[in-house]
């Protein structure tokens, strides 16, 4: 029965083709507004390691003076201080851990016609790289000893292995950063987290350090800071932030695999901070928090606010559409009232005419399905054009690709419930004379 | 034209009835505040900045290999790259005026900090955004000065980042100095920056001049600037240079070139070297954006609101053929048929105004909550109401026309 309901579809389909054009074309706008919207919405609200951000946690305690407290009010601050992050590391309380902050170092390559250029770096504890599943095209990462040691060695992205070794396995040669001279012993693969969780105050989507040197090797050698920096009291910042100035400039990520070991180090921070103010370094009452990485994106707000609000209208955008679609059904279906008759006159039940108009229904969603398909890809195009930093990853996924057809083909199903019923309560005499 | 036939019949017809209104209705809804936030962002994109914008762009640069300046030597050494690389782009032909400084407006990299009128304050501090320059700042941004005096050559010192010295000497804008002394002049009065002891002296107060910062967090303060005769020792630098008229891009990419013959040791980015207009466009780039989407949206929401009318309309004449050829059988006129229809849609739109006005207003009150849009004003409502009106009335011309043109024959022909 289901083929004889499409085949009678598609010709009545046919009878009116500016009508079905029309509402096809309503359905096409509103689901591909809504479906490019909600692929930008997807894609930048996406878990940025996925498998792993239930376990990372990032610790924030309040070093801050008393001055401007205010209890159950005031947020802990975002980074830690040199001193905090060095006692937090040495407690090594949790599964993992990394203690990290940004930078810039100057690239000066060994190549003839290649001029120095600047790169993001980030400064960190070999923890970085088992912690958060960094891929490694060649090499390795350095170890915990290499940190203690003060190493001279790096760790470059495939994108600078790219640009200065054309892609080759580059592990074990020397580049001149800053000029000072560091050895290469491993080369990420493809690593792009987005949002970029680890660091939010180097900016949420689009950054990409290209060179890692542990932490201790960075304040050996005086390599510039670069980053989001907050000072209270007296203290300045600047490129070296001093080890014992009163700003907080490094980021401390921890993985705990067990709510026990959450629980416990949630405790842990409470203590340290009960402690830090018995020694008289920090002066307001223990303020912590420990989020993971999805509530540190929401903490953060991640996500800007105008897709939010675009979301929303692109959904009111689709009710609109709708709305028209079941005014047009309506008047498409109550058009073949004579039809109906002759069909119910013939012995069709009342819900089988109910079936054969949802079937209608159904296929011009899915019509419709496919024009939202080509404007969502359009719409996607115009969204990568946008110069804002997360333009790059609007692309549409196989989850987002069903995801269109679905909402299509419901919502004109849904669309089509009130028309057909109306016109499968058509009154079989009535129709039958001859008028 | 009596009311009661009209409402009778559309009371015969309520599904179609409900869907017009209820479409009206959201349209309008959704139009008004569209339109709004069109209104909005065309009033922030043309905020001005107070400094002259033409002929004027800024240089970005970093040096490679420069000393560290927490050092005296180390700052000294920057500062005196630094004056080099002014006294460079001074020589330039097509130059009038350069300046260091440390951002623009609309660059959206600031160094913001609080104002007070008490040494150590612990409150009644009034932000402010800093801008660290020299004494040609006043003639290279083109300020205009109301009261006091510019900086003078003797004025002007340098310092590393970390080490900022007292700033005796600062100038701040005329927002920013209703802020802090309502009534009277600011020339001449002291305040302490930063929370701190040290005392700085208003020495001149400029008309307008708009932070750095163009988003909403920073909009309560975004002309409250305060300029500081202090050039960073950093190894990084911006200058800003005022050309002379029509020299704009020849002596941007003279600049380029006469930076790297006096200190090769330097990296500029492509972008590095940029005229204002530039960086008016990159700062107010997504308003335009969300201003042209908003744009659309009205303009095919009312398409689609006109077709769903057209489409229905035309549906319920083809049903009441006959009806229309006995009223024309009993002596309507064509223009009688034709009025008939458009009162009809009327009534129906302006019940889907009604409610309509309702949902734009919740619409509206749910935007201010989570999106920090302000109260709609009426203005906006009664443009939405009319256009949406005007729209349904063009909308309903067609099939009304057609209508008309049944003849009386229809109510004798029982086909």
């Amino acid at each position: 029965m289901f083929s004889y309901y499409l085949a009678l579809a598609l010709r009545s389909l046919k009878r009116n083709k500016v009508l079905t054009a029309l509402m096809v074309l309503a359905i096409a706008v509103g689901i591909g507004a809504s479906m490019t919207m909600l692929t930008v919405l997807h894609v930048l609200s996406g878990d940025p390691v996925p498998g792993r951000s239930a376990h990372l946690y990032y610790p924030q305690i309040d070093p801050r003076a008393l001055r401007g407290y205010r209890a159950g009010v005031s947020q802990p601050m975002r980074q830690v201080t040199w001193i905090d992050g060095m006692n937090l590391l040495r407690a090594g309380r949790a599964d993992r851990q990394a203690l990290m902050t940004g930078g810039r170092v100057a690239v000066q390559p060994e190549q003839a016609g290649l001029d120095a250029f600047f790169e993001d770096s980030r400064y960190t504890t070999a923890g970085f790289f088992p912690m958060f599943g960094v891929p490694f095209r060649y090499g390795h990462a350095w170890s915990a000893a290499d940190d203690d040691a003060r190493a001279r060695v790096i760790v470059i992205s495939a994108a600078l292995n790219d640009k200065l070794f054309g892609g080759r396995n580059s592990t074990g040669r020397t580049l001149l950063l800053s000029g000072h001279a560091l050895r290469i012993v491993g080369v990420l693969g493809d690593w792009r987290p987005n949002p970029h969780f680890y660091d939010l105050g180097r900016g949420s989507y689009g950054v990409n350090e290209a060179v890692f040197v542990p932490l201790s090797t960075s304040q050996d050698l005086k390599l510039d800071h670069d980053g989001s920096m907050s000072c209270w009291g007296n203290a300045g910042g600047g490129q070296h932030p001093s080890h014992t100035s009163t700003c907080v400039w490094l980021q401390f990520w921890v993985q705990l695999d067990s709510p026990a070991k959450v629980a416990a180090y949630k405790t842990f921070l409470i203590h340290y901070s009960e402690k830090q103010k018995a020694l008289g370094r920090f002066e307001r009452p223990p303020n912590v928090r420990l989020r993971d990485v999805m509530q540190w994106l929401d903490y953060n707000r991640v996500v800007p606010g105008d897709v939010h609000l675009q979301t929303w209208l692109s959904f009111g955008f689709l009710l609109v559409c709708l709305v028209n679609t079941v005014g047009l059904m309506l008047a498409k279906f109550l058009r073949r009232a004579a039809e109906l008759g002759v069909r119910r006159a013939m012995g069709a039940s009342r819900r089988a005419l109910f079936a054969q108009l949802l079937t209608e229904a159904g296929v011009l969603g899915l019509a419709g399905g496919l024009g939202g398909l080509l404007l969502a890809v359009f719409g996607l195009w115009m969204v990568r054009r946008q110069p804002d930093s997360y333009a790059a990853l609007a692309h549409l996924d196989p989850a987002m690709l069903g995801a269109t057809f679905v909402l299509a083909v419901g919502a004109s199903l849904m669309a089509g419930v009130l028309p057909a019923l109306r016109a499968c309560r058509v009154a079989p005499a009535l129709q039958l004379k001859s008028n | 034209m009596t009311v009661h036939p009209i409402l009778a019949a559309l009371r015969r017809h309520k599904s179609g009835v409900v869907l017009i209104g209820l479409q009206i209705a959201l349209t309008l809804a959704i139009v008004c505040n569209a339109l709004f936030i069109i209104g909005q962002r065309i009033e922030r994109v043309n905020r001005t900045t107070g400094i002259n914008e033409s002929n004027l762009f800024l240089v970005t640069q970093s040096y490679v290999g420069a000393p560290s300046s927490d050092t005296e030597q180390g700052a000294e050494k920057l500062d005196s790259m630094e004056q080099e690389d002014l006294a460079a782009l001074r020589a330039l032909p097509g130059v009038e005026s350069v300046a260091y400084i440390n951002s623009l407006p609309l660059l959206n990299s600031a160094w913001n900090g609080p104002l007070a009128l008490k040494p150590n304050a612990k409150d009644g501090f009034k932000m402010s955004s800093y801008y660290f320059s020299d004494s040609h700042v006043m003639k290279t941004l083109g300020l205009q000065l109301v009261a006091g005096r510019s900086f003078t050559e003797a004025d002007v010192r340098h310092a590393g980042f970390r080490k900022l010295p007292a700033n005796p000497v600062i100038i701040i804008t005329q927002d920013l100095a209703d802020k802090l002394f309502p009534n009277t002049s600011a020339v001449g009065k002291v305040v302490y920056m930063n929370g701190g002891s040290d005392p700085s002296t208003i020495v001149g107060v400029v008309k307008r001049l708009q932070t750095p910062t163009t988003a909403s967090w920073a909009a309560r303060f975004a002309y409250d600037s305060t300029l500081l005769p202090v050039r960073l020792d950093a190894f990084f630098s911006r200058y800003v240079v005022r050309t002379k008229p029509g020299q704009l891009a020849s002596t941007m990419k003279a600049a380029r070139k006469a930076l790297f013959k006096v200190n090769p040791m330097r990296v500029i980015d492509d972008d590095g070297i940029r005229s204002f207009a530039d960086i008016r466009d990159d700062a107010y780039r997504s308003d335009r954006s969300m201003a042209i989407l908003m744009g659309a949206v009205c303009v095919i929401l009312l398409a689609l609101t006109a077709a769903g009318i057209v489409g229905l309309t035309s549906f319920w004449v083809a049903q009441r053929t006959k009806q229309i050829g006995v009223r024309r059988a009993l002596g309507a006129r064509m223009v009688d048929i034709m009025r008939y229809f458009q009162a009809e849609n009327l009534f129906i739109a302006g019940g889907g105004v009604v409610l309509g006005l309702a949902m734009a207003y919740g619409l509206n009150a749910w935007l201010m909550q989570h999106f920090e849009l302000q109260r709609i004003p009426l203005s906006y409502l009664l443009v939405g109401v009319v256009v949406v009106l005007v729209i349904g009335q063009a909308a309903v011309f067609v099939p009304a026309r057609r209508a008309s043109k049944v003849s009386p024959v229809a109510a004798t022909r029982s086909v």
